[in-house]
Parts: C-alpha cells; structure tokens; sequence
C-alpha cells in the first residue's frame, strides 16, 4: 500500500526547511483543522468564516454534491443521502450499528464481514469514504488557506477507540491522500494544547463528551512529558445520545407514534438538539414540531439526561482506580467536546472531583489545536526537546486459548509503543497448523471480545502434542496499531500479519478505491509513489552516512564498514537513474537489512550510554 | 484448533523476544538500561525520571522525520523501555525477572507448594472473597479483605528481598510463587469491586 505523500514534485527535502502539517479533529458532529502560525496553534476558517465543518456529506446521484455546512441543509429533506454522524460508524459491524437502534436513518447493506455500508442515490458507500470526503474537505480548506501544499497531518481519535476504529480512520487518511503522522488520542491533544499555557506539573484528568463518544484519561505532567496513566469511557455514548432521550421524551409528548419516517426522524432529533442547546443558557424553552408545540425546562431535560452523565462518572471512578490515582491527587479537570457545555454534565463533574473544571479553551477546538502542535513537532518544525507524549492502549489484547477463553497478552492501560510474547504449544499429536485468533477487550470470554484478526501458522513440523514452541508476539506500535507475529521456534517456520481488524477495509478494497478515486489518474500516482521512495532513499542515505561517520570505528569490523559503504553507494546510483518506485522500495529494503544489525548495535549502546554517569539530579536537568 | 498455553510459563519473553524478534540486541539487562544496580530495591521515583529521560531520548516521535528503518527500531527500542520499565516497577515481575537472571526461571503456574500454613490461608482467602458479594456490608468486607492481601503481600517482598540477598534462592523461588498468589487476588479483588460498582 502506497502512502501519498503530498509534496511538491521534485522539491528536495532539505532538513530545515518548514514544513507544512496540521492538526485534524474528524468529530462525530463536526470537525475542524488547525495549524501553528508563528508559534501558537489557531484553527483555519472556510470562506465564510467558519471554523467547524459540520461532519456531514450529502450524496446525489451523480456523487458527493455537499460537505459541511451546505450538505447539512439537506438534513431533512433528503435524509436518506445526507450522512452524518458517520464516526459512529467507523470499524463498527452490523450488529454494533443495530444496538445504536433507529438512531441512524439510513438504509445499510451488509455485503460480507466488513464494515456496514450505506445505501444511497449515488450506490453503497462504506463510512470509510465518507470520513475520507470529510477529510478532504479540510486538507482542501487548509492548503488553499495557507497556499501550501501539505506534509502531513495528525489525525485525532477517542482514546477508548479500539483497533478497528483506529485502522479505519488510518484507511480514510489514506483514501483522502494524507500523510498520517499520528493518530492521536483526543483527550491527549486537549492535554497538549492546555499544556501550553499552564506549564504545569502534576495530575490532570482530560473529561472529554463528544458527538458520539465519551473519553475519560488520567494524565502525569512532568517537565513537559505528558504520561497517560490510564484511559476509559465509552466509545459509544456521546451528545447524540442525549439527543436521542430528549427526542424520545418530544415525541411521546407530541403524540407522534413510534415508527417514524426517516424526515419526521430527523426534524424530531434537530429539535432535540435546538432545546438542548439553548438549555444551557435558559431555564426553559418552547419547542414546536409540526403540528404540535409544547415546552421543556431545564430541569425534565436534566432528568432525562441523568442516566447517562451518571454512566460518564461511572467510568471516572474506574478509569481513576485503573491510574491508581485517588479524587484528591487530581489538580485539575479540563473538559472537552461540545456536550461538556451541559450545565448538568458540568456540575456533575466537579461534584465528583471537587474541582472547578478547566474550560478556558473552547471545547470544541481544543483537540485540534493540541493535534496541530503535535504535527508541528512531528514534521519537525519544531525541535521536540521539551515536550513528550506516552500514550497507553484503551484495551486489552489477547488471544483465543482452548475452551474460547481468552487469555490477555498485553494489559490494557500498557504505555505504547509496547511488544509483548508468549509462548503456546500444540494440543493434538502431529499438529502442523495453529489458528492464531487476536482479540481486544478484557472479558474472559471469546464471544465478548472484539475479534481483530484470524490467520494460521502452517508448516509446524509434526511432534508429539506440547513439543512444539510456538512464539506469538504482539507489537503496539505509537499509533495504536497492532501487529502480530507467530513464529515455531524449533523450526523457525514464521507467519506475520499487519491486524487488519475483521471490521475495517480490505487492502484490495482501498486500492480500487483510490484507483477509481478521480483525484489520483495513474500517473499521478506514480509520480507520487515515486516521489516518496526518492525522499525515503535520501533519508536513509543521510541517516547512514551521519551513523557511519559517529559511530563505524567502535561498533563495526573494517568488512562490515566496507560492506555498508558498498550498499548505500548503489542506493545512491539507483535513486539518480531509476524511474520505477518498486525497484528503489526493493532497493531501500535490501539496504535496510544490510544495515539492520548496525544499527541495533548503536541502538543498544546508546541505550546503555545514555544514562550512564549520570545522577538524578543531572537527569531531571536534562 | 485454536491455541494451548504452553505449559512453561515463559517468562524471559521480557528481553529475549524482542531480541529474536528483530535485531534488536540488548544485551543491556533492565537495570542497566536505566544505570542502576541489580538489586531487590529500586528507587521508584528515581526510576520515573530516569524512564522519562530514556523515552525523551528514543520514542519514535523523535524519529518522525527519520527513514522507516529508523522509525522501526525507534518503535522496538521505546518498546524495550517501557517492558524495562514495567518489569521494574511491579514488585512481582522485579522479583522474576532477578531470579531469571540467577539462572532460575520461575515457572511459577506448575509450581505446587507442601506449605501447609499457606494453603490455608489461601483457602480463606477465597472464601472470604466469595463472601464479600454475600455480606451485608459488601463494600466494608471488600476493604476488609483488601488490607489483608495488600499486608501479606507486602511482608511477602520484605521476605524475598531477605531469602535474595542471603541468596538462598530456592525459598526466594517459594516466596514468589507466593507473591504470585497474592498478585492474583489483588486483581481479583480489583474486578469484583466492578462488579460491586454493577450491582
């Protein structure tokens, strides 16, 4: 799979030139971007001088005919073929996206084990694509906003988002032709971007209600890192749900009965949403719908919202238990996402933590302008000396052992990157093949685990049950994403794959999208995927040679400084005269190999050296 | 035909697969990834700054502009760290993993003990687990119970860390075994408090 990179053609990376990135909120109800302009991160408005781009696209035969705001007007209208909300969706299954019940109005199709797609004018639309049109939106707005064309973007998720949530938001990015630095957690970016003000120390708790999902992450600050003790939430509970119980309550008092056409759906949910808003300011507002008109007071619509702010606590109270950090120890509470303006979800939360909550940053921006300092030090703008980010896995991985149980091989809450083994043998006499089955959650159970990934280990050389030694390794790398190996070790018989969770898009599946895609012509796409192997192979020549120059004398044998010499060389020759992408990748691997155990040489010694002599104080002055 | 746990409990996964895994080659040990003795006590807070030192060092985010190859080993060696830091920090895996360094690898899930005293007490630790749910004051036995297991296990590391030192190993490889036991409650008693919350 070919990242796009987006980056003038033949412009040459040079190492301090600014480059361009931003920082991208794709919420449930409306996202945003953000870029750091001398110094400090600001959002980026459209013409019209909005910031939000409500999350919502509207298809027509002919295609995508609206996004944001315009598309938003045909809410009601032509419900059927205007999506929103559509995150709710993401790396969800058919039977996930049954529980959320009539709350989404559209027709789906489940065509085999993927996500769920959507059936409009314009065909089946996969909520992958539709993300992707969101985020093309903003890439668009950005770069006709700053005259630029785009290095990068950091993307922000929930927290408690899991695998397949994770990897279908990777998929849309690169359906929309972005270069994904990071997938960020939201309640982390919010983190970032309060951060920056405060300078603070201590233990802060991020309470972040969106559109569709509920956060909640337990931070350490120190000295600029900023140390995730544990997330939880809900990754299905948001304002829509506060919507749905306040137009549940309209639509018995109006007299509507229960099977609503998909236009008398959506004019009950905006009026839900109208009352809720302006709830916040006023003790009671007058509601009309259709035929009927009534009122509602803040203090019914508290009552039937109470159930579910309760649910957020609820998950306060593990989510700080699992940080082993106690009510007392939190300094400060910062609240994100629009439905924290509720003025019972506000004085919920400080009830429970004692605190007055932190809101001097509008919750609606906050997590992309933290997301856009991210992606201004990840794209190197910056240099990141004083600020880290050690972010934690929301779930527990693990794997199906006999009798569907699961057994866990990394905890949820493990600070990422993480790798993790365990050993497994074989049952059965002569057993040669093994059903490796990745689940996330932290049931005991298999059923109640999402499953991410099945494949088989083939090739075990035949031995009497037990004898085999088959290694199983989970790798979490810093976005989230997993990666699992399995390897006999007797026979060193091997099979790896990349989690491509049971939910998200095929490999083949995102390539005919980009291929049918009008954007990207064919050669287009070589260009571009040639472009990035050139960039790739200048990278690692500089990265060789820099190594070469520090380190060759004390760490390598004259054959092997000759060897690498002779390899980067030909790296060097190929990247001048070859105009085919697939031959300098192969090149660029060869290499990568050759200098493979070079550098986990320097790796390792520099790990050894880097604290050694030191005392703590020496350390804590960095 | 899915998987069976192998009936070693391996527990030198922590450096030797991600040695094998990839290339690689800590032959640092964990302690001295972070500059400090081989010993039973460890300076958790000193441990805490050294961590976030190393991670400020070598996370992949230092290495976002980097080429792939870089970026991978930034990925393994972050991971590294953290297992190095994990191993160290939990009171349970600590005592393993010096143990394994004594050439004695602690498979602790065969282990049997004659411990007569012991299983007795394991018993009514179970029991009184299994009461807790029963009782009239769920939340007090709970806490009850808690203290108890969190004191035991408690005295269980001062015990080790006399049985480590002295270097009679053998009753060290019991004291964990133990410790192990008392971990498992500890977690035990963790997920009924959930389900305490549920009731």
């Amino acid at each position: 799979m070919v990242l796009l990179q987006i980056s003038e053609p033949g412009q040459s990376p040079q190492p301090h030139q600014r480059k361009n990135a931003v920082g991208i909120d794709l919420g449930t109800t409306n996202s945003l971007v953000s870029v750091v302009r001398s110094g400090m991160p600001e959002t980026i408005a459209d013409q019209a001088g909005c910031h939000l781009l409500p999350s919502v696209v509207h298809y027509s035969t002919q295609g995508v005919d609206a996004v944001g705001q315009e598309a938003l007007g045909f809410n009601v209208s032509d419900p059927l073929n205007t999506i929103s909300s559509v995150k709710r969706l993401m790396g969800r299954g058919i039977n996930d996206v049954l529980m959320l019940g009539d709350q989404l109005p559209y027709a789906f199709q489940q065509l085999d084990e993927g996500m769920p797609k959507i059936d409009t004018v314009h065909g089946l639309i996969s909520p992958v694509q539709v993300s992707a049109e969101i985020l093309r939106t903003l890439v668009n707005l950005a770069e006709q906003s700053l005259d630029v064309m785009l290095d990068g973007a950091v993307i922000t998720v929930p927290a408690y988002f899991d695998e397949a949530q994770r990897q279908a938001t990777k998929d849309a990015a690169t359906l929309a032709g972005i270069k994904v630095l990071r997938l960020l957690n939201e309640p982390t970016a919010a983190a970032i971007a309060y951060g920056l003000d405060a300078e603070q120390e201590g233990i802060i708790a991020i309470y972040d209600l969106g559109g569709g999902t509920f956060d909640i992450s337990i931070l350490q600050l120190t000295r600029g890192v900023f140390e995730v003790l544990a997330t939880g939430g809900d990754s299905a509970l948001g304002g829509d749900d506060l919507d749905h119980a306040i137009a549940q309550w309209l639509r018995v008092q109006s007299g509507m009965n229960e099977s609503l056409n998909p236009m008398e759906q959506r004019i009950l949910l905006e009026a839900a949403k109208a009352a809720k808003e302006e709830l916040t300011e006023i003790d009671h507002v007058n509601v009309a719908i259709l035929e009927w008109e009534g009122s509602l007071t803040r203090s019914v619509m508290n009552g039937l919202i109470d159930d579910l702010v309760a649910r957020t606590i609820r998950s306060c109270r593990r989510t700080m238990r699992d940080a082993g950090v106690s009510v007392d120890e939190i300094q400060n509470v910062v609240l994100v996402g629009g439905s924290t303006r509720s003025p019972l979800v506000r004085d919920k939360v400080s009830k429970f933590f004692g605190l007055q909550p932190m809101c001097s940053l509008d919750p609606d921006s906050v997590v992309a302008l933290g997301a856009a300092i991210q992606a201004d030090i990840l794209v190197g703008n910056k240099s990141a000396g004083d600020m880290l980010l050690l972010d934690v896995i929301p779930l527990s991985l693990g794997i199906e052992t006999m009798g569907g149980l699961t057994e866990k091989i990394i905890h949820r809450n493990a600070t990422i990157p993480v790798s993790k083994a365990q050993e497994f043998t074989t049952f059965k006499d002569g057993q040669t093949a093994m059903v490796i089955h990745v689940l996330q959650g932290d049931r005991e159970l298999v059923d109640d685990c999402r499953s991410l990934a099945k494949f088989e280990l083939r090739g075990i050389p035949p031995m009497v049950a037990g004898a085999a030694k088959i290694r199983v390794t989970y790798q979490v790398d810093a976005d989230g994403l997993l990666n699992v190996t399995a390897r006999e070790l007797t026979s060193n018989v091997e099979s790896r794959i990349e989690v491509k969770p049971s939910y998200g898009l095929g490999e083949t599946e995102i390539t005919k999208m980009l291929q049918d895609s009008f954007s990207y012509a064919r050669d287009d796409m070589q260009a571009r995927a040639l472009r990035e192997q050139q960039v790739e192979a200048d990278r690692m020549v500089e990265d060789l040679l820099t190594a070469l120059a520090k380190d060759a004398t004390s760490l390598l044998s004259e054959e092997e400084i000759q060897c690498l010499n002779l390899a980067i060389a030909e790296l060097q020759k190929l990247r001048l005269e070859t105009t085919e992408h697939r031959v300098l990748a192969r090149k660029i691997e060869a290499v990568g190999k050759t200098s493979e155990t070079f550098a986990a040489r320097r790796m390792d010694a520099s790990i050894k050296s880097a604290l050694a002599g030191r005392s703590l104080e020496d350390i804590e002055r960095g | 035909m899915v998987v069976e746990k192998a009936s070693t409990c391996d527990l030198e996964f922590a450096d030797s697969t991600i040695q094998s895994d990839k290339a690689l080659n800590t032959s640092n040990n964990f302690f001295e990834i972070f500059s400090i003795p081989v010993a039973w006590d460890v300076d958790i807070e000193g441990l805490k700054v050294r961590y976030r030192a190393l991670q400020k060092e070598f996370h992949p985010d230092r290495y976002a502009a980097s080429s792939d190859a870089q970026k991978r080993l930034a990925v393994q060696t972050a991971a590294v760290i953290n297992q190095a830091f994990d191993t160290l920090t939990s009171p349970l895996s600590r005592a393993q993993y010096l143990l394994e360094r004594k050439g004695i690898s602690a498979d602790q899930e065969s282990y049997v003990t004659t411990d007569g005293v012991f299983l007795m007490q394991q018993i009514e630790l179970r029991e009184a687990l299994g009461g807790v749910t029963r009782s009239d004051k769920p939340w007090l036995a709970l806490e009850r119970l808690r203290s108890t297991v969190e004191s035991t296990y408690q005295n269980l590391q001062n015990e080790f860390q006399q049985f480590y030192s002295a270097e009679t190993l053998d009753s060290a490889f019991n004291t964990v075994a133990k410790m192990q036991f008392f971990n498992k409650l500890l977690h035990e008693l963790e997920q009924l408090e959930y389900e305490l919350e549920d009731l």
